[in-house]
């Protein structure tokens, strides 16, 4: 038996796009190796998300859809994936990195035995015919490209928003699996799921980030960055610097960098942000970058596409009333 | 309560890394190590579990060479008891599961409450370790932990994870791994009788035959570099106009 696995991502009912992405590559894979690609669904009442992942290419469907499975919890998550894993014996297995995928990933590849390579940004193979990966190591400052060894399957998660998707139907099948938990395996309990109460898109998820540092003086000062990601669209989000944050002006699931987030939209516009090299491995690899700034020589300024020096209190606002006219 | 603190030597962030002859590892000299900045959290976790039960140690452990001792003692100086040391002269050739399975080896006979990881070294960036050794221990897990409290029987604890657009809060039953993010608390500076106390603190050094990497690395390279970028020069309004311009038509990523 063989196969590319990939285990697709929902949250109440919902598939993240990164699934698509995933299934995208992984057909790309399978053709390659001439295996089926495979899509494994957990959850519970998620059936009907099954249509969506055959048309971005999934040959099959592994379904363990149970009440057991409504939330997502490491152990019950684990062994469902583990346990159709060792009867299928497929040679490729692909997770988000994503916090779920991160924390799951892990857990599979000890449980198997076998090895895992995380946040990956380019998936391949070589001419054994194995996986071979391309992922960022010391904050971005190098690539790794990287193989496995023994190791069966070859476990990866892969970084969100790297890969354009595509759709390429098949015939998705259904084979719904065998689902044994049992509950004294199971050793941790969902109490509370808080969503985060501004309207925005998470920032691992956003198209467009306007992001503030230092340099905004103050948390008075963000309704202006508010002001022009409204005005930038439903899947722009605000983002920080980890002075502005550490200063308390914004939250910490708003920081960028290091110590925060990795992001890849399609523009970033950092706004008083100087560019410590912990603030650009948090963000290089977005598609573009607008730097704002009034020091001519910010570091910002070596990694943006397009810089403008001066004042981004009254630049901002300006790029806010243009692009108001557009829509109007 | 007792705690076990993975932690990792890396090289700081600020350090100019470079990639040695033969193209899969990094060159060492020149490189300034130092503490994984997610591991602070997580000791400072330990140190707080254990003042505020007022009873157990913190222990750390680590599998690297020789100059892990220095961050150790810094810890030490942090107010952590004792510290393990499991000597590998190879740190370069491990990957995740090689050291989840060592570190599982030694902590298996140990006696704890529970286990603290940064959630990730910012050297490989990897983030497995402490899901695997969960695993290896038959534990449970909570990874990017920012808050954490500990029932009084110390039997279970309630763990708030970041997740995207929110964060989840779940109740985990102890003894557990836990990864500590940023935000988890704010970590201690040492003191100059910290400093002296560290001294006398023991490391016990282990040796392992560590099982060989299931993951390799074939080549390093540099990131692409970006091309380079333009700055916008005039007044502020045309500056604005061009630059939406630019994005509009140039870069396509607005409407």
């Amino acid at each position: 038996m063989a196969g590319i696995w990939i285990f697709t991502e929902q949250r109440g009912g919902e598939l993240k796009k990164v699934s698509f992405e995933l299934l995208t590559v992984g057909r790309t894979l399978a053709d390659r190796v001439g295996e089926e690609l495979v899509a494994l669904l957990v959850g519970r009442g998620v059936e009907k998300l099954v249509p969506e992942l055959a048309t971005y290419g999934a040959d099959r469907i592994f379904l363990a859809d149970n009440e057991n499975l409504e939330d997502f919890l490491t152990e019950p998550y684990t062994s469902v994936i583990c346990d159709a894993v060792k009867v299928n014996d497929p040679s490729v297995l692909l997770f988000s990195a994503t916090t779920m995928g991160r924390d799951l990933s892990p857990r599979v590849a000890a449980r198997l035995g076998t090895g895992l390579a995380t946040d990956c940004t380019g998936l391949d193979i070589n001419d054994a015919g194995l996986l071979s990966i391309k992922r960022p190591m010391f904050a971005g400052k190098l690539f790794a490209n990287v193989v496995f060894h023994n190791a069966k399957p070859q476990i990866a998660s892969v970084r969100p928003n790297v890969i354009p998707t595509q759709e390429n139907p098949r015939a998705g099948e259904v084979v719904k699996l065998e689902v044994g938990i049992d509950p004294s395996r199971v050793r941790t309990k969902l109490m509370e799921m808080k969503k985060d109460t501004g309207a925005r898109v998470d920032l691992t998820e956003a198209k467009i980030i306007v992001s503030g540092g230092r340099g905004m003086k103050g948390p008075e000062n963000f309704p202006i960055l508010e002001d022009l990601a409204t005005a930038l669209g439903s899947e722009a989000t605000i983002g920080a610097s980890r002075s502005a944050v550490d200063a308390g002006w914004r939250p910490q699931s708003d920081q960028v960098g290091q110590t925060g987030k990795t992001v890849t939209p399609d523009l970033y516009i950092a706004c008083g942000i100087s560019g410590a090299v912990q603030h650009l491995a948090g963000m290089s690899s977005s598609k573009y970058i607008v730097a704002i700034n009034r020091d001519p020589d910010a570091p910002i300024f070596q990694k943006a596409d397009y810089g403008i020096v001066g004042d981004l209190f009254k630049i901002v606002p300006l790029i806010t009333e243009e692009l108001k006219k557009m829509v109007s | 309560m007792n705690s076990i603190v993975c932690i990792k030597q890396v090289p700081d962030t600020e350090s100019i890394i470079k990639i040695n002859a033969e193209g899969t590892g990094i060159v060492e000299e020149g490189i300034k190590y130092t503490a994984n900045p997610y591991d602070e959290y997580a000791v400072e976790e330990g140190l707080r579990l254990r003042e505020k039960f007022g009873d157990g140690k913190v222990t750390v452990i680590t599998l690297g060479p020789k100059r892990v001792e220095e961050t150790m003692r810094y810890y030490f100086a942090m107010g952590v008891d004792e510290g393990i040391l499991i000597q590998d002269d190879e740190p370069g050739k491990r990957d995740p599961l090689s050291v989840a399975q060592c570190l599982a080896e030694v902590i298996k006979g140990m006696d704890y409450d529970v286990i603290l990881c940064g959630k990730q070294a910012i050297d490989d960036d990897s983030a497995q370790v402490g899901a695997m050794l969960a695993e290896f221990l038959d534990i449970p897990q909570a990874t990017v932990v920012s808050k954490f409290d500990v029932a009084d029987n110390k039997k279970s604890a309630v763990a708030h994870k970041e997740i995207e657009g929110g964060e989840e809060i779940i109740e985990i039953q102890l003894p557990a791994v836990v990864t500590a993010q940023k935000g988890l608390n704010e970590p201690r500076l040492t003191s100059l009788l910290g400093i002296k106390r560290a001294v006398s603190k023991p490391i016990e050094t282990r040796e392992m035959n560590v099982p060989e990497a299931k993951m390799k690395i074939t080549s390093l390279e540099r990131p692409p570099e970006r091309p380079p970028g333009r700055i916008l020069k005039g007044e502020d309004e045309d500056v604005v106009q061009e630059l939406i311009h630019l994005l509009k038509n140039e870069a396509k990523v607005i409407g």
